[in-house]
């Protein structure tokens, strides 16, 4: 099947029920989204599927053909980082650093629909689970980003 | 406090050998001389002269190195290494920063490396412990780091005077330059680290006064950061080799079984499948995916041989057997002072029995390591916090020489205490040794990591208490019913029968109590125990603090009061930790009506921390965390934004356990799978935490784990005072309270 990937068409021989968190991890060596739970509970695996959240761990690789599949390693461009990766620089957001692929996925797809959100919208959308607590500053960083009025 | 040193000798002096006096430093202080609470180090090097056969180091192979920790390029670049693992907590980060500190160097210019164990071995411990356990870092090694940055300095002052043939004793050093005073001449580091490398370190060096740091004590960016957002850094999980094969294993649901029997003939021709295992104690599925091999192992059919009793255990039987502790009539005395049981025998007794649960770490990242064995030589990538305990584990697991394993440090998708026993590096090297020649990647699922922990253990506390006249405290008897950590996971003695952690913060309670007894009875059993983040003060406290408010209750006195009241004054750092928090949080001012508060205090791995919260709760008992502040006194803050994070996520990490934690034990097991049946806070609940960092000097306490001692004390409190409900277990879900979102 083929699949792609941060802007590049890769191929791929596998089960079409593998998840694709480990057609990912485990054929492509894209190693930025990681395992955490395997029952979309905790979002460490998120990767965006044609610009939406997806919790890979629970998502056939074969569903992802013909979608465009954006992971951690594909939000630099040009060697500049995304706004919202450089705003968990400037907030020091990650702690282990674990989760927050998949944190820093989450918000640049509310960032992308909603450029300005509230609390509220960041409740809503920032579901997945950190053991460290970085929660508020993951709260500060994507205000920080809405206020910088960047196009995320 | 409670001080447990395993490794007394352990020191760094490598003045045996010429070439060892030029490549390392000579310091003589002890390593773990300081305020270091629980030595997690299993390893002992099998033996010393076996690594160094004729007692020399080997030779300094990098001339740029002026000494282990540091390395200065021509390119100005400094090298500082890295000695411990790097969880979250950043010492990767503040460690380095005590170097360059001393060092006189432009920390733009630093670069962090991590040194490793093999290294370790091979340089006769240079590195000393590399343990990330007990919140010890910066504490345990900041004596050593700052020498050996200041012993490069001096060194770098006499090779640069000598370049510009002026005397050293008219030259000063500054962001990296040798500078001579007088005629304001100077040349840099890189030019002269060379030369500096081979001159003869000092014998005593200055350290710098704390007034006169530039990067200690500066909120300095960590250094790891850039790489977690970009997914540059590798976690043990993302190790990647060449024809790599893919380990899931499972193990005996009631805990230490073994198999009977396995039959994986539905799967032993699967796509991918390269091997099933029979492992005694577990099995394995080896793939070339690891899905596969997870999924195919489902498949597999194992019968477990376990003890019968052990299939008896439940949460009831276990409660059974810690109150029994409680009335054994000849139990260890941790602390005694004056008379209790006659002190106790004749007042009027205010007692109360507090229980506080099992709990699993559930680390983001599960167990995972990375084994391959080649011959005689064996290569690990264990997602680990002791990794001089995994290089031991490793050599005894596959019968492979200390000095021919070597274990690559990786970064930690969290530890929580979870990743200093090594049980999953023996299993993964294990694997690899009956797949010999090709690297192993073990990963557990999830579901395996929840059910196999070290768990935090319960805790049976009975407390009593007699007041005198004015309702200060006269008599204090804490028995502690739980088991033993030192006993259980290290297989150590324990002094006076008394498991230390069990015991923290009581037995070292800070109040003047004139009649004091702590006594302990150990309560092993078959569900495993292990270090969870603060350990004896993630419970101790709660049980400590909650207490001392109903002594503050039945006196009919404010809490803060009461508490300053009690405290002597030889305990000025718990008073003044106290009174900065309260102020911080507007202690003597009313809250808005239907809001409370509660507060708590206490000492915890040489740090001193206090918290106040701020709820309300209503008729359906949902509990609104309206403001928490909590502060901590870590003598020096190394780096204030790191500490300010290490307080957020202890109150994250605190109140996932104080609102739902708990492991539910069934028929032996653990019931719960994965995180839809442990449920842990989300950014939805996390309520506004304000952090208090007031570094009163003069010492230096550790920042990781203390900061959530205090936490649950002052939630229980104030729930006392908003509900009248005075809460003596833990979780609150099962006094019917729930977490209420911030924005609902």
């Amino acid at each position: 099947m083929k699949l792609n990937i941060n802007e590049q068409a890769r191929e791929l021989d596998v089960e079409p029920d593998m998840p694709l968190l480990w057609a990912l991890r485990d054929e492509l060596d894209i190693k930025g989204p990681k395992y955490g739970c395997g029952i979309a509970q905790c979002g460490s695996c998120t990767v965006l599927l044609n610009g939406e959240p997806v919790r890979s761990c629970s998502y056939p690789v074969s569903a992802a053909v013909g979608q465009q599949v954006v992971t951690l390693e594909g939000l630099e461009k040009k060697g500049k980082l995304h706004p919202v990766q450089q705003a968990w620089i400037d907030h020091e957001v990650p702690q282990c650093g674990y989760c927050q692929g998949g944190q820093i996925l989450a918000a640049v797809a509310l960032l992308k629909k909603k450029p300005k959100p509230t609390d509220e919208d960041i409740d809503a959308a920032m579901t997945n689970i950190c053991r460290c607590g970085t929660y508020a500053r993951i709260r500060a960083a994507i205000h920080s980003v809405a206020a910088k009025g960047v196009k995320a | 406090m409670s001080d447990i040193q395993n490794n007394p000798s352990n020191t760094i002096d490598t003045t045996s050998s010429g070439v060892a006096r030029r490549d390392f430093l000579k310091i003589g202080a002890s390593v773990t001389a300081s305020t270091g609470a629980f030595s997690m180090a299993f390893f002992v090097p099998e033996s010393a002269s076996a690594a160094d056969p004729k007692g020399v180091a080997p030779a300094n192979n990098n001339p740029q190195k002026v000494n282990a920790w540091i390395e200065i390029r021509p390119d100005e670049t400094v090298i500082i290494r890295y000695a411990r693992a790097e969880m979250g907590q950043g010492s990767r980060t503040s460690a380095p920063m005590l170097i360059a500190e001393e060092l006189e160097v432009d920390w733009k210019k630093v670069k962090v490396e991590h040194a490793t164990a093999h290294d370790n071995l091979k340089q006769k411990r240079v590195y000393g412990d590399m343990a990330s356990v007990g919140s010890r870092t910066i504490r345990q090694s900041q004596e050593y780091l700052r020498k050996a940055g200041a012993t490069a300095r001096e060194m770098l002052i006499v090779a640069g005077s000598q370049a510009m043939n002026v005397p050293s004793s008219e030259c000063v050093a500054k962001l990296g330059m040798v500078i001579h005073t007088p005629s304001k001449k100077s040349i840099s580091y890189g030019k002269v680290a060379l030369k500096a490398a081979e001159l003869t370190p000092p014998a005593n060096v200055t350290l710098k006064d704390s007034k006169d740091w530039t990067i200690v004590g500066k909120p300095i960016k960590r250094v790891d950061i850039p790489d977690i957002v970009t997914a540059k850094i590798r976690y043990g999980i993302d190790t990647q080799l060449p024809g790599m094969l893919y380990a899931s294993v499972a193990q005996s649901p009631v805990f230490n079984g073994k198999v009977k029997s396995m039959d994986a003939s539905k799967v032993e021709s699967r796509r991918g499948i390269v091997k099933v295992l029979n492992m005694g104690n577990f099995v394995a599925v080896v793939a070339d995916n690891f899905w596969r091999a997870k999924e195919a192992l489902k498949e597999v059919t194992v019968e477990w041989d376990v003890a019968p009793e052990h299939t008896k255990l439940n949460n009831a039987t276990l409660h059974a057997f810690f109150k029994e502790g409680l009335t054994q009539p000849e139990l260890a005395v941790a602390r005694n002072d004056g008379n209790t049981p006659k002190a106790l025998s004749e007042g009027k007794v205010i007692e109360a029995e507090y229980f506080t649960p099992f709990l699993a770490h559930a680390t983001m990242e599960p167990m995972v390591c990375t084994a391959w064995l080649q011959g005689d030589s064996l290569e690990v990538w264990p997602s680990t916090q002791n990794a001089e305990g995994s290089l031991a584990a490793a050599s005894s697991a596959s019968g492979v020489k200390q000095e021919n394993v070597k274990v690559y440090p990786m970064q930690l998708g969290g530890g929580l205490g979870r990743k200093s026993p090594q049980d999953f590096t023996v299993q993964a090297v294990r694997i690899a040794k009956e797949m010999a020649g090709k690297p192993v990647k073990l990963i557990w699922t999830r579901e395996e990591d929840m059910q196999h922990d070290f768990y935090r253990p319960a805790s049976l506390v009975k407390m009593a208490a007699t007041q005198k006249a004015d309702g200060n405290i006269n008599a204090l008897h804490i028995r502690v019913s739980a088991p033993s950590l030192i006993a259980s996971l290290l297989k150590l003695p324990l002094p006076k029968g008394v498991d230390p952690q069990a015991v923290a913060a009581f037995e070292d309670h800070p109040y003047a109590i004139e009649n004091s007894l702590v006594d302990y009875a150990q309560r092993n059993s078959n569900i495993p125990v292990g270090f969870w983040r603060s350990v004896g003060h993630s419970q101790n406290p709660f049980v400590r603090e909650s207490f001392i408010d109903e002594l503050a209750h039945a006196a009919g006195k404010d809490p803060l009061e009461y508490r300053l009241a009690n405290l002597p004054e030889k305990n000025f750092r718990d008073i003044a930790i106290l009174k900065a928090v309260t102020k911080a949080a507007n202690y003597s001012q009313p809250l808005p009506k239907g809001v409370f508060r509660g507060i708590a205090e206490t000492e915890g791995y040489g740090s001193w921390t206090a918290c106040v919260c701020e709820l309300s709760v209503n008729d359906r008992q949902e509990v609104k965390i309206h403001r928490i502040v909590i502060g901590i006194d870590p003598g020096y803050a190394v780096n204030p934004d790191n500490i300010q994070a290490q307080l957020q996520g202890s109150v994250v990490h605190g109140l996932s356990a104080i609102f739902w934690g708990e492991m539910i034990i069934k028929e032996g097991r653990i019931e719960q799978s994965n995180f839809h049946e442990y449920r842990m806070m989300r950014l939805n609940e996390m309520p506004k935490v304000e952090t208090v960092i007031a570094p009163t000097g003069g010492f230096w306490g550790g920042v990781g784990e203390p900061a959530q001692a205090p936490l649950a004390g002052a939630v229980a409190n104030a729930i006392f005072n908003a509900t009248g409900k005075r809460v003596r277990s833990l979780p609150l879900k099962n006094h019917g309270f729930s977490l209420q979102r911030v924005r609902t």
